[in-house]
């Protein structure tokens, strides 16, 4: 759809948020009226916790430019420890994507809680311009095919 | 999948006027497995509703996308109309096109194109749908109130009432909690152990209550409706059955000068003891660190003199599990310790001198003394020498409001209470002075702007707007040094005696009971509720309820209002034979599971168990991991730790979001 309205090129963003906090600070930017770029794409799951860093890979697999996972502040999580888990497992992950040669600009981590809808609009903002600057991510493409 | 329907709603203007619906429909009405794809005006409403019933009807659907607003919405909405025309209700998804749409975009063309690659995914999720049915638990209809406060009483009374089987359990002596100890109560001086009392005895006959007294929480396990706690009752020494609460006992004990814990160190108490007259039950402990029989085997007189032959120093803790459906927790509050060496986490207060000038007490301390029950009888007397002070400087703020100790908020009750004490004092004391430093008056509450005035206007207390900086002693007398900011002068007073309101922090304790619970707890350790607003006496952890100061700083009237709320929602959760909860929670596909438990040790909820997997003659197999769908509340932290990809979440499945995420291409 993207090419029929613009012909630059137009990143795609892909949010995995918890259910309980970013969601709803996405929905507040709504509530709010606070304008952003229409490149990300959220889904909903219940907790950071549940992020299973597959779920990156496969955003990249499928065209994704950047990847956003963004859930409660420490301490806030809705099912008490879910954030810390997602956390502890981000530092692992976050070295060996590295070492695989990934380009760690395209990965975000955040917290934004319900009420930080200002938040929300400002990372995705952000990310969005970052990757906008960064251009497609065609050398994953490129890692898959070797 | 085939027959979805897409149901696009315009929110009045609030999508059309953003996002071109009747396109999207067009667009969407392509998608495979689309068979309807319509607009309206509203879909939430009645006739919206029902539009959607009649196509899931007359089209057969088995799968509805409703793009309307965010699920927080109304996901619920949708999913019970559909219900109602016997589509499973978790075949429903919606596309938020409104909150994550319509309203952060204004170009119309880039937020149709959005809108229709928002309902694409939520199409592409809903095709990988599975009907679930709501998880049916049942319910062990007694109920458990840890905490006997005025909180805890009133909660386990409105329950026991309500025909609800109670398990009371109170780690002190006696039922009663902070309040027993009061002198009298803000806004009306009603005598606190006058209210308190009746209710502490009507809790302690209830044929429905069982108390546990001296008795700790060690272990719960279970899940709502389902909890197995299990008690520990502390070594008492004394047989409470053949004990009829004479007093021989501590009326002979030669042990006398041990500092009461009930007085706050104000009076003392014997070693075999209740902590004060009017305990329920009325039955004594032994004080095993000061027991002169049972550090140094001598004396044994109280066994001697008491003609029940209750007592029987060689007593153990003992243990017993309790079964009950629901938990409410009402652990209260204690005072902030300024004593507290600088290195530890809240740093004291040094420069007021508690500790090392016998004449700065706290606020607790000082309603002992002027209680009539109190140690002094009521009669307002000094720690040090026994004199009437005739100066007496209350110090709002000790803690509280102050982020270098530690403790960002307001500890509430304050205000109010130095008000109370400054009365009490002066209704006492004619020809003395109260001088109150504080930051600010919080009075909010009925009739409790009133009585702070009354305290000034009538009975002449004398407030300072200002912090005091340091407390000095000289020649007997306390010299505090404070400012008045309003007059933008330094104050100094010369007191006898100086009382400070130091902020109310949870009970020592209640951080590990909270992790026993599963229920979150704040960076000062008061336990989190559900939401703030809405479910102010729920936790996350299904079943179990908070009520009182364990929650946050709060009053008597506020504590007691949470406790019946506690208890009208545990009575409801009760009314019922069986619960049914949300079935989006993790599974395990168990000839899959490798048995690493890595999610055994990942999940914050215990909700994992260690099964084994037999054939139908009962031969091992294998073992495996299995969810407790009493326990699970589905964060899904299992599904991401998984190495062998055996768990799963219902409503998230990976298979789900790679669906998602494969309509990005």
């Amino acid at each position: 759809m993207s090419e029929e309205v613009s012909k630059e090129f137009e990143p795609k963003v892909v949010a995995y948020v918890c259910n309980w906090c970013t969601y709803l600070g996405a929905d507040l930017a709504g509530t709010n009226r606070l304008e952003y770029p229409t490149n990300v794409r959220i889904i909903r799951l219940p907790c950071t916790g549940r992020i299973d860093f597959n779920l990156i890979v496969k955003a990249f697999e499928n065209g994704a430019d950047s990847v956003l996972v963004s859930g409660c502040h420490p301490g806030d999580c809705h099912y008490n420890a879910g954030n810390y888990h997602a956390r502890r497992r981000w530092m692992l992950f976050r070295e060996l994507l590295a070492t695989l040669g990934l380009d760690m600009d395209r990965i975000h981590f955040t917290w934004i809680s319900a009420a930080e809808g200002r938040k929300f609009q400002q990372v995705v903002t952000e990310i969005t311009e970052k990757t906008r600057a960064l251009g497609p991510y065609t050398k994953y493409r490129e890692i898959c095919e070797v | 999948m085939a027959g979805i329907g897409v149901f696009i709603c315009w929110c009045g203007e609030n999508i059309a006027r953003t996002v071109d619906v009747k396109k999207v429909a067009e667009e969407i009405g392509k998608l495979p497995g689309v068979t309807v794809a319509m607009e309206y005006k509203y879909m939430c409403s009645d006739p919206g509703q029902t539009l959607i019933r009649n196509h899931i009807r007359d089209d057969k659907l088995e799968g509805v996308v409703v793009a309307s607003c965010s699920p927080h919405m109304h996901l619920r909405t949708f999913r019970a109309a559909a219900a109602r025309e016997g589509l499973n209700p978790y075949k429903v998804e919606m596309a938020n096109i409104r909150e994550h749409c319509s309203w952060v975009h204004q170009d119309k063309e880039r937020a149709t194109a959005k809108a229709i690659e928002l309902i694409a995914m939520s199409v592409a999720k809903v095709s990988k749908d599975k009907p679930l049915d709501a998880i049916k638990i049942p319910v062990t209809r007694r109920a458990m109130v840890i905490g006997g406060g005025v909180a805890g009483i009133q909660a386990a009374l409105d329950m026991a009432d309500g025909g609800i089987e109670v398990i009371l359990v109170e780690r002190e002596p006696s039922i009663g909690g902070k309040m027993a100890g009061l002198s009298e109560t803000f806004p009306t001086l009603d005598c606190s152990q006058c209210i308190l009392t009746p209710r502490m005895v009507d809790a302690g006959q209830h044929p429905k209550i069982k108390l546990y007294t001296w008795s700790e929480v060690e272990e719960v396990n279970g899940f709502v409706g389902n909890f197995e706690v299990k008690i520990r009752k502390k070594a008492r020494y004394v047989d409470t059955t053949k004990c009829t609460g004479c007093g021989n006992c501590w009326n002979s004990c030669p042990q006398k000068k041990i500092p009461s814990e009930f007085d706050y160190a104000t009076g003392n108490r014997t070693a075999i003891y209740i902590p004060f007259p009017q305990a329920v039950p009325a039955r004594p402990v032994i004080d095993a660190e000061h027991c002169l029989k049972l550090t140094k085997g001598r004396c044994g007189i109280c066994e001697k003199k008491c003609a029940a032959g209750a007592i029987h120093y060689d007593d153990q803790d003992e243990f017993v599990t309790e079964k009950v459906g629901a938990i409410v927790v009402s652990t209260g509050y204690q005072l902030y310790n300024f004593r507290a060496p600088e290195t530890e986490k809240t740093k004291g207060y040094g420069e007021y001198g508690y500790g090392r000038f016998k004449d700065v007490i706290d606020s607790l301390q000082f309603e002992r003394i002027v209680s009539a029950s109190g140690p002094t009888s009521g009669e307002i007397r000094r720690p040090s020498d026994g004199k009437e002070p005739k100066t007496v400087v209350f110090i709002s703020c000790v803690g509280s409001r102050d982020n270098n100790k530690g403790m960002a908020y307001c500890s509430k009750i304050c205000c109010m209470y130095n008000a109370k004490h400054t009365m009490l004092y002066k209704h006492k004391v004619h020809d003395g002075e109260a001088h109150v430093f504080y930051m600010d008056i919080r009075s909010g509450g009925k009739n409790y702007d009133e009585f702070v005035r009354r305290a000034i206007e009538q009975d002449g207390a004398l407030y300072h707007r200002g912090r005091v900086s340091k407390i000095t002693e000289e020649g007997g007398k306390l010299i505090v040094r404070g400012v008045d900011t309003l007059a933008g002068k330094p104050v100094t007073v010369e007191a006898d005696l100086v009382v400070l309101a130091a902020a109310m922090v949870p009970s020592k304790g209640a951080e590990q009971l909270a992790q026993k619970l599963s229920v979150g707890y704040d960076q000062y350790g008061f336990l989190s509720e559900s939401h703030p607003k809405l479910r102010p006496v729920e936790t996350n952890s299904a079943g179990v309820f908070v009520a009182g100061a364990c929650q946050a700083p709060k009053d008597i009237p506020e504590s007691v209002a949470q406790a019946s709320a506690a208890a009208g929602k545990v009575l409801g959760m009760l009314s019922k034979e069986e619960l049914t909860r949300e079935p989006e929670i993790a599974h395990i596909d168990e000839k899959n599971c490798a048995a690493c438990f890595a999610c055994y040790r990942t999940c914050p909820y215990n909700a994992i168990e260690k099964a084994e997997v037999r054939d139908r003659r009962g031969n091992f197999i294998k073992m495996t991991a299995r969810v407790n769908p009493g326990l699970c509340m589905g964060c899904g932290t299992c599904v991401a730790v998984c190495p062998s990809k055996s768990a799963d979440i219902e409503g998230f499945t990976d298979e789900q979001i790679y669906a998602q995420i494969e309509t990005l291409l």
